[in-house]
């Protein structure tokens, strides 16, 4: 028995009713509004790590200022008149359900219909320090005790304001469906009693929560709060809001990565064509703003400009792979026990989104204001701050839902080039980049190899080296606030910050002995980012590969041969669900192959099995323009995730990220040749399409374990990928070693790079059906 | 600047705009209906996806010039009103799959979805798994298998006559 055991035993024998109580605030405002602590306020931890640098790109006084509020950090609750309840997210909703799991939330505790609950996304808010970022598939982990603390504490407010009201105990009134009942058929809606709820003064109050056994809203599956929108198409993106003036504008764009404007030869011709009202040369090239996006294309590709030399000129993926493979760190000696060991691939890939980066900026003498989707907004309002040479305070910055993210908006990089556009010529500007910029200069997941080593003797394993390298991983975000952004662009800083990330983030399910597992990282001359699930697909496809291998070679099942080594009881029951509900080992026709694995982060666990068919028939069947290629024919996905507040959308998650394992191991990648991306549309970047989609698929979200809710958002990523190349490596009887598997073969013909995008189409009508 | 005209979920519009502005900008940003979403701006994602004259077409690629004054086309904002609904059936497909995660390709997909079964239809046949391969709307998010479910079950509420 643990202590924690003993405790909560010995506890309830002496008080049975004891729950755990909560601080939170009630504020003092006219209409109730309560709170709770995000994180403590207190701005020692970015004290911490202050460096001189720092001062000079942001004013500290405002964000430290701002920190030291008694009331900062806090996440707010509002009980409207009209019965509705309004939460501002300090999170950014690009499709991951968080609007609708923190309805859900509130709705629990407050004992409220949630169609009743109100979710926006706060503008950024420096004084949250770390506490602003959407990364890491954290937003559940971090706000599910907060935003139940300030939900819980606002219906204790209103049966209390219900109670004096009518002179009656709390304990005979009851609350439901966002109506108070008392006796005597008494009855008000929270709207009725929200003034009399409110606080004259701000005062801390203790609050204990909903017991889990009395759920009735959190772990049960919910459909998205803004499905309706989304299908009717009122669902409102970046692109699509009306700020008064904001015309459209694009960028014309070197033709290799990051080369600057030299000259141009025809602003004045350009300036004068229909519809233009600007052209002017900016940081990352020529901005053209015009009466519609129609005719910035038609700007941007009549622009003749020379170009200065990029960051990474004339480099390939042949050149890269040579720099990584002069980066890798030694695996040590060998061993003298039998060993396997094997180096792996992993190509560029695109995190684009769907919505193209964009961003609204109208920036004034004295002030600015930004729309994007952001998630790292404090990060964003502090460095288009210092861009601009305006204080903190004068720059607002609104996060509005986005179109995907995948790690993409991660940064802000339409922000500040909407930003320098609009201060330059003095106007607001709606600014997009075309899907070439996205795919050509847009940010990346760098190409990386891993080496792996597994020791063992007979059915033991002894040890397992694993030597990560990898084109830099821009972490130019930190942990969303600019203290810890810029200790990772600090020379040094970065490699501790990666380094620490990456151990952070990778796991070993398997009691393989002494493990060790490091990243090396070189050349930063690339546009990259975190992509969904970071390190871990890649990390965990080699390894789960070579595990493949051990097992083939001590003539093991590799589903028995995984089981053996796993060390708790949670991988175990996921691995042992797809391996059931996926009927493992079923016989299959040559070609064809069933393939499994696993993966343990954020707090959850995963597992996948696949079948795969890559007979000829299959991988040669026709698709125009696209990649057909082996097709996934089966998936069974198992997830852990300790509590899952809606399993409806952790299925979906898990769903979307199958799809990006697929794409991961078999079609998505860049092709990098003399120093630029060759790929410009999503005709030339293969990412799933339905005709690679599995016919079949089964997502099982597992009951609750920890009662906790873990990461959901990213999981799924990795095992996909690694099950799918097991799959792949089982069917075709070779393992695979280079990913995606179909790199060295380029599947379309690349576009121009002068002019940087192609051609608006006028066939449209030919192709009406 | 020549006027062009042509009727737009249901009504007779009227715009002044280069022959050859594309359809999708003279929507977006001269009159402001955004539900068909830029993706590409080449026809290949098909994120603007939207009728013309009942069939699936992709207005980043149709010169404004184009489209006659008796042409109907029909963006997500006009298909509910083409059953006289609140909803389209495969809107409410749509709904009870849960199908969307960000939203932003799924006006084009409803779009090429309700297309797609009224040439089935025609063609006096109902859907088959080839005809679901055959989409071409991305999908970054990776809602795929969802979409498949709610176009079978949006194809099975329309019924043989659409």
């Amino acid at each position: 028995m643990t202590d924690a055991d003993r405790t909560s035993r010995q506890g309830a024998v002496a008080r049975p009713f004891a729950r755990r109580r909560f601080l939170g605030y009630v504020l003092a405002a006219p209409t109730l509004t309560t709170a709770a602590q995000l994180v403590p306020a207190s701005g020692a931890r970015a004290a911490e790590i202050l460096s001189p640098e720092i001062t000079e790109l942001v004013d500290l006084n405002d964000v430290m200022t701002a920190a030291a509020l008694p009331t900062s950090g806090l996440i707010t609750v509002l009980v409207n008149t009209d019965g509705t309840v309004s939460f501002a997210l300090p999170r950014t909703e690009v499709g991951q359900g968080i609007t609708t799991s923190t309805a859900m939330l509130i709705a629990e505790e407050l004992g409220i219909p949630l169609k009743r609950v109100h979710i926006t996304l706060a503008d950024a808010r420096p004084e949250l320090l770390f506490n602003q970022l959407t990364g890491g598939s954290n937003t559940t982990f971090s706000t599910y005790t907060p935003i139940r603390v300030a939900a819980a504490l606002a219906r204790t407010r209103l049966l209390r304001a219900a109670a004096a009201a009518w002179d009656t105990p709390v304990a005979e009134l009851a609350m439901e469906a966002g109506v108070v009942t008392g006796p005597g058929g008494r009855s008000a809606d929270i709207g009725a009693l929200s003034r009399r709820a409110a606080g004259a003064r701000t005062e801390q109050v203790s609050v204990s929560l909903k017991p889990r056994d009395m759920f009735t809203v959190i772990g049960r599956p919910h459909g998205r709060v803004d499905a309706r929108a989304a299908v009717t198409g009122r669902k409102k993106f970046t692109l699509d809001l009306d700020v008064p003036d904001a015309m459209p504008t694009m960028v014309c764009r070197p033709p290799t990565i990051n080369g600057k404007v030299q000259s141009v030869s025809n602003l004045a011709e350009v300036r004068a064509m229909p519809g233009v009202t600007d052209v002017v040369v900016i940081t990352t090239g020529v901005a053209v703003r015009a009466a519609t996006f129609g005719r910035c294309i038609d700007a941007v590709r009549a622009l003749r400009v020379s170009w200065k030399p990029g960051t990474a000129e004339g480099k390939s993926d042949a050149s890269v792979l040579r720099e990584l493979r002069a980066a890798e760190l030694p695996m040590g000696l060998p061993p003298l026990t039998p060993s396997v060991e094997e180096r792996f691939t992993f190509h560029f890939r695109s995190n684009s989104a769907l919505e193209p980066n964009c961003a609204i900026a109208d920036v004034r003498a004295d002030r600015a204001e930004v729309w994007s989707s952001l998630k790292a907004p404090i990060v964003a309002k502090e460095a288009i701050a210092a861009r601009l040479g305006l204080p903190l305070a004068a720059v607002t910055v609104h996060v509005t839902e986005g179109g995907g993210s995948f790690g993409r908006k991660l940064f802000f990089d339409a922000a500040l080039e909407a930003v320098e556009v609009s201060q330059r010529i003095r106007k607001p500007v709606k600014l997009m980049w075309h899907r070439a910029d996205d795919a050509r200069q847009g940010r990346t997941h760098p190409m990386a190899t891993s080496r792996v080593r597994i020791d063992y003797l007979g059915d033991t394993v002894l040890g397992y080296r694993q030597r990560h390298t990898s084109v830099s991983t821009d972490l130019g975000h930190g942990l969303g606030e600019i203290f810890t952004a810029l200790a990772a662009r600090l020379p040094v800083g970065d490699i501790g910050f990666s380094e620490t990330f990456f151990q952070l983030s990778q796991s070993m399910p398997y009691d393989f002995g002494a493990n060790s597992r490091l990243l090396s990282e070189t050349d930063k001359g690339f546009n990259t980012g975190s992509m969904r699930n970071v390190y871990s697909p890649d990390v965990t496809c080699a390894r789960e590969l070579l595990v493949d291998r051990l097992a083939a070679i001590r003539g093991k099942d590799p589903y028995r041969f995984r089981r053996g080594f796993l060390r708790d009881d949670r991988s175990r029951a996921v691995l042992d669900t797809v391996a059931e509900a996926g009927n493992w080992g079923r016989s299959m026709p040559v070609g064809t192959a069933q393939g499994i694995a696993l993966h343990t982060e954020y707090h959850s666990v995963s597992a996948v099995l696949v079948e795969i068919d890559c007979r000829p028939e299959t991988v040669g069947r026709p698709v125009r323009d696209g990649v057909a290629g082996p097709r996934v024919t089966k998936a069974v996905i198992a997830v852990d995730v300790g509590l899952a507040v809606n399993p409806l959308g952790v299925e979906a998650q898990m769903t979307g990220c199958l799809m990006d394992g697929i794409a991961l191991a078999l079609t998505s990648s860049l092709h990098l040749r003399d120093g630029h991306f060759l790929e410009a549309s999503w005709d030339n970047y293969f990412y799933t399409r339905q005709w690679n989609t599995p016919p079949e698929l089964e997502v099982i979200v597992m009951p609750a374990t920890t009662g906790r809710p873990g990461g959901a958002g990213e999981l799924g990523v990795a095992a996909s990928m690694a099950a799918v190349a097991c799959a792949y490596g089982r069917a075709t009887g070779s393992l695979p070693t280079v990913f995606p598997i179909n790199h060295g073969t380029l599947s379309f013909d690349p576009k121009p790079t002068v002019p940087p995008v192609p051609a608006s189409p006028t066939d449209g009508l030919d192709h009406v059906r | 600047m020549p006027v062009h005209t042509f009727r737009l979920n249901g009504e007779q519009v009227t715009v002044d705009a280069p022959d050859d502005e594309r359809l999708l900008w003279v929507l977006r940003d001269i009159l402001g209906v955004t539900g068909p979403k830029y993706g590409c701006g080449i026809n290949v994602c098909k994120a603007c996806t939207s009728h013309l004259n009942g069939r699936a077409a992709n207005p980043c690629a149709i010169p404004v010039k184009d489209l006659r004054p008796s042409d109907e086309v029909t963006t997500i904002e006009g298909l509910p009103a083409t059953v006289g609904a609140e909803l389209h059936p495969m809107q409410q497909a749509w709904l009870d799959q849960d199908v969307a995660q960000c939203g932003y390709c799924q006006p084009g997909q409803i779009m090429a979805a309700v297309a797609l079964v009224r040439r089935v239809a025609e063609e006096g046949r109902t859907i088959t798994e080839a005809d679901l391969d055959g989409i071409r709307n991305i999908c970054r998010c990776g809602t795929y298998p969802r979409i498949r479910e709610a176009i079978r079950a949006g194809a099975a509420h329309l019924g043989p006559e659409q």
